[in-house]
């Protein structure tokens, strides 16, 4: 019952710190920036659902941001641009509007679109990766291969896209000038209430007979499928919502950061995402949030610092966690509170019945 | 007609390459479970040895940067495999993450030596030329390059069905622990199987510089078709390796002659996604009765 | 073929053939497991025992004949749908899931009937059914820690009881007592006859003094094929069977 009240105190804390404090503290670009590290720790709280939880390395969650992103900035175009055509068709030569922008004149398909569409592509691939059981590394590789084709699809559909340069260049997000400091001071409440809220359903997914089916799956994937359930469906419906919350984040970036371009959706930062979800530790939710807000802290002052050097420290700091704590920031404090109650009470508790208490 | 045609030596070029830096990708997968994003940077390191040596060698550099290209790149993962994979045995997930920081540091570090922008590897006078057959173009370079991965194949075959290294090979690859207890240093065939590996993705990689600039990031343009081709044909497979480098640089080849590159790439996804639904573990499978 | 569930036995086997890449490991066996039988299932090394069991449970697909379940002809299903019909089994080596508790061990055992929207919540306490496998396996002590902690015997106890808590019609166990030491083997038996006494079961064992002391029925595989069939006593006494198996044995223990 302490642990619980505990947790609870925690998560107040946290929420505490990120709804009140950090507005006051932060001057109000700070503040924004740090809205946009929010946006990934949506995104990685995903990974942490279908990578930790799941074991499904998932190598192309830019797309499903991307894909939620577009959604959310589509519209914001097309509302710009007022009964015209978005600015960069007009400078491509498009004369009439793409059927596939159409329903993205309202606002309420596009909303719907932000999750609706990553989940259909997610549900999709899952349905027919999953079901022929493939899964660990080719999973992994099949996902990085979905991210390549997608990000170059983007830039290459110019017309249809932006092409490289994205979709940007946004000056009325529901009514409010998406620059001014209020909008972005609303937008990082938004980002931050929503991802408490995604922090919270997923915890109890992980905490329901799902999430406990979950986890088995990810030790016993054959084994499973003897208790009577079929692994596929538990896969394909985390790997679903996983792909949601990125198209969720992906939507909040766009006014948030007032940009969604092929270079956030692409290989490398599908990839960076995994990333923080390791170095914060992947094991649990929490380590997922605090890995991408923490690596993209260190991303967004670093680079200010020295552009070429943050991807030796990034290298580095991928092969130090790997090599030295695979568990994360998170097991390691793991391990040194678990060393710390051991110093405290020598006497470990012995296992009732069981012989060798394998660790 | 006639571009149809033309596109035939560029998809088999592409798939020659594919296939040389799949081989070292599908090798080390399936003998020691590893999946090594670094492999790509080996590519580079390939095509970068080319471009040091034509200061010295001039225009037969190409020539002259094959064995080089295949020991530095071979070197280069030695020393990964020995410094760091060999720790991930079987883990798969984690040394593709672990691999990935490699693969961003040895990016940098040839940015930061070579500049960020292409760089251009002059070919032999010999290689410039074109036969006319049938109203199509045959470039000189991409026949190189088809019978160069030809003569890589034929000598990885000779290399794991006739010597003695390769039967080791062979055994690990099939059970690791019985090799192991018949005497196999099974340490020393992983090593080996890498050094291997890595240099034919150093071959790859000057063979890219007959057909292309090259830049630091050229590995990543080629690494994730490279494991395409992996995944299609199967773990460890030669056969199933060469058939499937070929068909995915003609699959790529022609939609991107028919639709356009950007769309080439979601077609040759959704064909692979296809293909699977026919055989979940590619053209060819290990054989075992294991409960995986 | 029988039409009916109720006159059907609840497992018929017939013709049953499966090869593995040209090397035949089942050669066409008949075997019928009747309603609340405990029936052992032996034989040498490469006899097709656990062949058998892999085709019953949808690991391995025949390459000939039928095996049909209560009626329904299962050979060829996925692995979770045979499941779903009513056959559990376990494995020779133990898989259990070491994060999650013993309890929740069996609970999601208990639990592959329930539509997958109810699996969303959490779950509170501890169901008859979990609590009733639990008792009999006697792990009630160890019920919240996690299964990653159990001895090698505790965890074929437990798989046993996930099989119970399963509520199958047919339990298949696949070397229930290798790796066990004296005592867990006589554990092991105490608690396949309290099994036996309310579900139908079949087992794959090596032990012959474990067969000894609880086997009734006993089908003795060999070569991809059934050699004997019988009770413990004539199949011990036909020499057949103590030339390819306990003739063997014999000399392996002197």
């Amino acid at each position: 019952m302490s642990a619980r009240l505990r947790g609870y105190a925690l998560f107040a804390g946290v929420a505490a710190l990120a709804l009140v404090v950090a507005p006051l503290v932060l001057p109000a670009f700070r503040l924004d920036e740090l809205a946009k590290y929010l946006c990934f720790a949506i995104a990685a709280l995903g990974i942490g659902l279908a990578w930790g939880q799941g074991g499904m390395l998932t190598l192309g969650q830019g797309v499903f941001f991307g894909l939620g992103g577009y959604a959310m900035a589509m519209y914001l175009k097309l509302h710009d641009a007022d009964g015209d055509l978005p600015d960069f068709m007009v400078w491509s030569g498009v004369e009439k509007l793409p059927a596939l922008w159409k329903p993205f004149e309202s606002p309420v398909v596009a909303v719907v679109a932000v999750v609706a569409v990553p989940v259909a592509v997610a549900t999709l691939l899952g349905v027919l990766v999953f079901r022929q059981r493939v899964r660990g590394a080719y999973f992994a590789i099949l996902t990085q291969a979905l991210a390549a084709a997608f990000g170059i699809l983007i830039v290459g559909q110019q017309a249809l896209t932006g092409g490289t340069n994205g979709l940007t260049n946004f000056y009325d997000f529901f009514g409010q000038d998406p620059e001014a400091d209020s909008t972005q001071r609303t937008m990082y409440y938004v980002t931050a209430v929503v991802l408490g809220v995604l922090y919270l359903a997923a915890r109890q997914l992980v905490k329901s007979r799902f999430g406990r089916l979950l986890v088995a799956v990810r030790d016993g994937e054959d084994r499973v499928r003897f208790l009577g359930y079929n692994p596929a469906t538990v896969k394909t419906v985390t790997f679903a919502v996983s792909a949601g919350m990125a198209g969720i984040a992906g939507a909040l970036f766009v006014p948030v950061v007032g940009i969604i371009s092929p270079s956030l959706l692409d290989v490398v930062p599908s990839l960076e995402l995994v990333v923080a979800v390791a170095v914060g530790g992947r094991y649990t939710l929490a380590g997922a949030i605090l890995g991408a807000v923490a690596m993209n802290y260190a991303k967004t002052s670093f680079s200010e610092q020295w552009a070429g050097g943050w991807l030796y420290l990034e290298g580095a700091l991928f092969i130090v966690v790997m090599t030295l704590a695979p568990k994360g920031a998170i097991g390691l404090y793991e391990q040194a509170r678990d060393a710390l109650a051991r110093r405290r009470a020598p006497a470990a508790p012995a296992v009732p019945v069981g012989k060798e208490a394998a660790a | 007609m006639e571009s149809l045609l033309n596109q035939l030596p560029v998809g088999l070029s592409i798939g020659a390459v594919l296939l040389l830096i799949a081989l070292g990708l599908t090798f080390t997968f399936g003998q020691m479970g590893v999946i090594n994003m670094a492999h790509g940077e080996f590519i580079m390191a390939g095509s970068y040895t080319a471009y040091m040596l034509q200061d010295w060698a001039g225009g037969e550099a190409v020539i002259v940067a094959l064995p080089v290209a295949f020991a530095v790149a071979g070197a280069l993962g030695w020393v990964l495999e020995r410094a760091a994979i060999r720790h991930f045995y079987g883990r798969p997930l984690d040394t593709l993450l672990l691999t990935w920081g490699v693969s961003l540091v040895l990016q940098q570090a040839a940015r930061d030596l070579f500049g960020a922008p292409n760089v251009q590897v002059v070919a032999p006078s010999w290689l410039t030329g074109r036969i006319e057959l049938l109203g199509g173009n045959l470039p000189y370079a991409r026949l190189f390059i088809m019978a160069l991965a030809a003569a890589c194949v034929v000598g990885i075959w000779a290399y794991m069905d006739r010597s003695r290294q390769g039967r080791r090979m062979r055994a690990v690859m099939q059970n690791r622990e019985l090799a192991a207890v018949s005497g196999v240093a099974t340490g020393r065939v992983d090593q080996l199987t890498f050094f291997i590996g890595s240099g034919l993705a150093g071959v790859a990689g000057v063979a890219l510089t007959l057909i292309g600039p090259v830049g630091p990031s050229i590995g990543t343009y080629y690494i994730v078709d490279a494991f395409l081709v992996v995944v299609a044909g199967g773990l460890g497979q030669l056969r199933g390796a060469v058939i499937a480098a070929v068909a995915l640089g003609m699959l790529n080849s022609y939609a991107e002659f028919w639709t356009d590159a950007s769309l080439a790439k979601v077609i040759v996804f959704a064909v692979i996604v296809g293909f699977l639904q026919f055989r979940p573990q590619g053209l060819f499978v290990l054989r075992s009765r294991a409960l995986t | 073929m029988s039409g009916t569930e109720k006159d059907a036995a609840l497992l018929e086997i017939r013709g049953l053939e499966v090869v593995f890449d040209g090397f035949r490991a089942l050669g066409g066996v008949d075997l019928t497991v009747e309603r609340g039988e405990l029936r052992f299932l032996i034989g040498p090394n490469g006899a097709g025992k656990t062949t058998l069991i892999d085709v019953v449970t949808g690991l391995t697909r025949p390459a000939a004949g039928s095996v049909r379940f209560a009626g329904t002809d299962v050979a060829g299903m996925r692995e979770h749908r045979i499941v779903r019909l009513g056959i559990g089994r376990t494995f020779q080596t133990s898989v259990v899931f070491e994060e999650l508790s013993v309890v929740e061990n069996l609970d999601l055992a208990a639990g592959f009937r329930r539509p997958l929207p109810t699996l969303l919540r959490q779950r509170r306490g501890v169901s008859d059914t979990v609590a009733a496998a639990l008792d009999t396996i006697g792990l009630g002590a160890l019920a919240d820690r996690p299964a990653g902690v159990l001895s090698h015997g505790q965890r074929q106890w437990l798989e046993i009881g996930m099989l119970v808590a399963q509520r199958p019609r047919l339990l298949l166990l696949d070397e229930p007592v290798a790796g066990m030491s004296r005592d867990e083997r006589d554990r092991t038996g105490e608690l396949l006859t309290e099994i036996a006494r309310d579900h139908t079961v079949v087992v794959v064992e090596h032990d012959m003094e474990f067969l000894r002391r609880y086997a009734s029925q006993v089908t003795v595989l060999h070569e991809g094929r059934v050699l004997v069939e019988g009770d413990v006593a004539a199949v011990q006494a036909d020499p057949r069977v103590q030339e390819v198996y306990l003739g063997r044995t014999k000399k392996e223990a002197a």
